[in-house]
């Protein structure tokens, strides 16, 4: 027993130090802004705690940040989940959307089952859509090698408007440019029938299953032969098939797995927040944020919950910095520093510099070889 | 007559590693000097600092008694000294007159003069008597052939001084005497030259002096004929070694392995195995002589399942394995030490507790409920560890921390330990030191003393010679001849490697 603890406590000093460095960029990338909000002649503190007040500042505005933070945390599983297997899933964006529409469907055209089994039943309908869209780019990928990225933003796209056309006439209100709204039964529990404090919110309990999923993902990844395959195949897809690996199997069901999460995503959005699907005029974003959450997130999904923590917040914090009379834009322009930050993996470059130069250092002072 | 290379307390230090430590090295003109040592000694890494392509962090080097900086090649081969590398710097669908002048072309107006181009090489390859076809493509010949392009493309830019490195990886036993004769006749003709190699028997038959490199720094420079084997490989290792495989007579069982008719394509759709029949036995060790790329990787390929099998049928106790997926395979018994180990053997950002159930990770006894257990996964790669004695600080770093030596153990201890009833070596002592090669090659023959068949693909023919009990050589696809171990030469081998019948080696 003391050695599965001991396991469990090694498993969480590993975790740590993979996300280390993009705390620290996020740190630099503050200040960074806050130099930035200085050299516009406003102060950096009011910036920020306009930023924090806006985002964290009541109960209510918690809840509306995590209302944004939940889909985040899955999409941004769903990219680094198949990141770990070497693909980049740029097509959660078309997952999630279709996750969504399917959602809705399933929420209306089942109207009149008991509440708990009809929300399931929404909620694995939406994931599984999103799943079976993005095993189209796994199963072209594995077959006929043709690259994940194109074709996830053509199949972007395709959902998009076969999404439109489905909420333009199979399920569209007359006259209005959204789709019918889902049954009661099939909407998810929201705080703010139990809890006063949040009572303006529209915090659903997706959040927890978010967190759920991490869970998930985190053990599938690190704990299971299929993880441990799928990583093997991310690491070197060589060595996985001389261990005796399907590489190609791997592909499809990461890109599955990949799909199941931002599918669920678009079915949480669909079932928590807007019970309904929009005529879209462009993407969503959330899929392509997620992208971002994914990277912040070093691609470890504890990291990613924090990270769309942290996107959570900014967007949500904007509109009161400008309040301020700061511009919202300065929000963007921290994300991106943040971005660029952990893409260029400046923290870990120069801290490994000078681990390197120091043990140069060291064995030129020793003379010592190897 | 001032020394034409004068190297005086080069230090160089890699991150962790200081590869050249207060090195000095004469060349005098018109000598053949050897640069012996193990892998990693840093014989490269000198000789890529007279070549300008690694800096110094001290020292300073002299070209026929004057100092110079070199900081790029360009101002090398302005100093006369050229370098023909390890692998092979050639275009290949060009011709041999196209490769040997690319860089310093013969312009007729604005155009290539193609035709002075051809004239210029026919000339050099005359006047240093190395035989090439000008008008050759260079995918259509030989290594030996190519090799002898990379000299002349160095001849053509005016080396004096020729750095060859690792010359005769690459060449059959006829090709390194040729090669032999060709470095004499160069010198004949007032050139010097370097010779990077770590084998004994090519120092003595090549060079006039040889220099000893161990671990950064210059043990000794002796004259050739006043040494001999033994006391270099002392030297060169740092202690005494057994330079011969112990191994008791073979106790040949039932065959194991049975390859019929086997037929495989290689990834440019050609067929590089054209139908090889061959037979394992239980207890012995079979091995597979031959010049790289007469198609001993794709056999392997094809028995392991990483490549198919285009006809025949491959047998492993009697049970037919062709074309099963590699997973099939090494649940039926193969366990298969790969060419390549980064590339193939090991996932090298995987931990080596990880890597330790690489082919194996479906095993039962790693799992817990519906999970891997990665403590028993440690406990087992932390038995491998001690028993095949891998040198790491503990089971949890990365695989790409070791050096190669500890990783192939690492491999060979995953491999071994399956219990496998056929065990596949392909180049298992590549890049290891004396140290390691000894301890896998005693791994292979307590294999075969178990009474397991071991196939064993190597380029080193000492090595063939040594382990295999029987040695089958391959050539263009085929296998040639199959030579009782005790019956065969190296020139017989030799001979056999080129394409020659067993009959003609007699």
């Amino acid at each position: 027993m003391e050695s599965r603890m001991n396991e469990i406590k090694e498993d969480m000093i590993k975790t740590l130090k993979e996300i280390a460095y993009p705390l620290v960029a996020i740190l630099i990338s503050f200040i960074a802004g806050g130099i930035l909000v200085y050299s516009f002649g406003k102060d950096p503190v009011v910036a920020y705690t306009a930023l924090i007040k806006g985002s964290l500042g009541d109960w209510n505005k918690l809840g509306e940040t995590l209302v944004t933070v939940t889909p985040l945390i899955l999409t941004g599983l769903s990219i680094a989940f198949a990141f770990r297997c070497g693909l980049f899933n740029i097509g959660a964006e078309g997952q999630f959307i279709i996750g969504s529409i399917a959602a809705v469907w399933a929420g209306w055209a089942f109207a009149g089952l008991p509440a708990v089994l009809h929300i399931t039943l929404t909620l694995l309908i939406g994931a599984l859509a999103g799943g079976l869209w993005a095993s189209v780019i796994g199963w072209l990928k594995a077959k006929v090698g043709s690259h994940e990225v194109i074709n996830g933003i053509m199949m972007n796209y395709i959902a998009m408007y076969l999404s439109n056309y489905i909420t333009m006439t199979l399920l569209n209100v007359p006259e209005k440019a959204y789709s019918v709204e889902i049954a009661d039964t099939a909407k998810l529990w929201r705080f703010s029938q139990a809890f006063e404090q949040l009572k303006y919110s529209r915090l659903h309990i997706g959040i927890f299953f978010s967190l759920i999923v991490a869970v998930v993902a985190y053990y599938i990844l690190n704990k299971t032969v299929r993880g441990y395959e799928i990583r093997a195949v991310g690491f070197n897809p060589h060595a996985a098939e001389y261990g005796g690996i399907s590489v190609k199997k791997n592909i499809v069901l990461a890109m599955v797995i990949s799909g199941l999460f931002a599918g669920f995503a678009g079915a949480i959005m669909a079932t928590g927040v807007q019970y309904r699907v929009n005529n879209l005029f462009g993407f969503t974003g959330y899929g392509l944020d997620g992208i971002a959450v994914a990277l912040v997130g070093n691609n470890h999904p504890i990291g990613v919950i924090l990270s769309a923590f942290l996107f959570g917040m900014l967007q949500k914090g904007g509109p009161l910095m400008q309040i301020q009379g700061i511009p919202k834009e300065v929000v963007g322009i921290i994300q991106g520093i943040i971005i660029l930050f952990v893409a260029a993996n400046f923290v870990k470059v120069i801290t490994e510099q000078i681990k390197q130069n120091k043990e140069l250092k060291r064995s030129a002072g020793k003379g010592e070889v190897e | 007559m001032p020394a034409v290379i004068e190297m005086k307390g080069i230090c160089k230090s890699f991150p962790g590693i200081r590869a050249n430590d207060n090195i000095n090295l004469t060349v005098e003109q018109g000598e053949i000097h050897v640069l012996l040592g193990e892998n990693g000694a840093g014989k490269s890494t000198l000789m890529n600092i007279l070549y300008g392509l690694y800096q110094p962090d001290e020292g300073q080097i002299f070209v026929k008694g004057k100092p110079v900086r070199i900081s790029n090649p360009n101002i090398a081969i302005s100093q006369g000294i050229g370098m023909v590398h390890q692998h092979f710097m050639l275009v290949q669908p060009f011709t041999v007159a196209e490769n040997i002048i690319l860089g310093k072309e013969p312009k007729k107006g604005t155009t290539l003069d193609i035709e002075k181009a051809i004239k210029d090489v026919e000339e050099i390859s005359r006047k240093y008597e190395l035989k090439v076809d000008a008008k050759a493509v260079v995918q259509d010949i030989s290594v030996g052939m190519q090799q002898r392009v990379e000299i002349l493309k160095t001849l053509y830019r005016g080396a004096e001084i020729l750095i060859l490195d690792e010359p005769t990886a690459v060449l059959t036993p006829q090709e390194i005497e040729e090669l032999g004769v060709i470095l004499k006749s160069l010198v004949s003709q007032g050139k010097s030259i370097i010779l990077i190699t770590h084998k004994l028997k090519e120092v003595m038959s090549m060079s006039d002096r040889v220099t000893i490199v161990r671990r950064g720094k210059i043990i000794d420079t002796l004259n050739t004929k006043d040494t001999n084997i033994d006391e270099l490989a002392e030297k060169m290792v740092g202690r005494k070694v057994n330079l011969t495989v112990e191994k008791e007579e073979a106790k040949v069982a039932a065959p194991i392995l049975e390859i019929k008719g086997l037929k495989v394509l290689d990834s440019r759709k050609l067929e590089a195995v054209k139908g090889v029949d061959l037979q394992v036995h239980g207890g012995e060790i079979l091995g597979i002589a031959g010049v790289d790329g007469n198609g001993q990787s794709d056999l392997v390929q094809a028995i392991t399942g990483l490549s198919k099998a285009e006809a025949g049928e491959i047998l492993l106790n009697g049970k037919e394995i062709t074309n099963l997926p590699p997973k099939d395979v090494i649940e039926s018994g193969v366990g298969h030490i790969p060419e390549d180990r980064h590339k193939r053997g090991l996932v090298l950002n995987y931990s080596l507790a990880e890597n330790s159930i690489l082919g194996s990770h479906h095993s039962k006894r790693f799992r817990q409920g519906m999970g891997l257990s990665y403590l028993k996964i440690r406990e087992y790669s932390k038995k491998l560890i001690k028993e095949y004695d891998v040198r790491t600080p503990n089971e949890k770093v990365m695989a790409k921390s070791l050096s190669g030596g500890n990783q192939q153990k690492l491999i060979v201890a995953r491999e071994i330990d399956r219990d496998p009833s056929l065990c596949i070596a392909s180049q298992p002592t590549r890049g290891l030191d004396v140290g390691a090669i000894e301890f896998v090659h005693k791994k292979l023959v307590e294999l075969r003393d178990e009474g397991k068949a071991v196939l064993l693909v190597s380029l080193e023919l000492d090595e063939i010679m040594a382990l295999s009990d029987r040695i089958a050589v391959m050539y263009d696809g085929r296998i040639v001849g199959i030579l009782d171990a005790r019956d065969a030469t190296e020139k017989k081998l030799g001979i056999m490697m080129a394409g020659g019948s067993s009959q003609n080696a007699e």
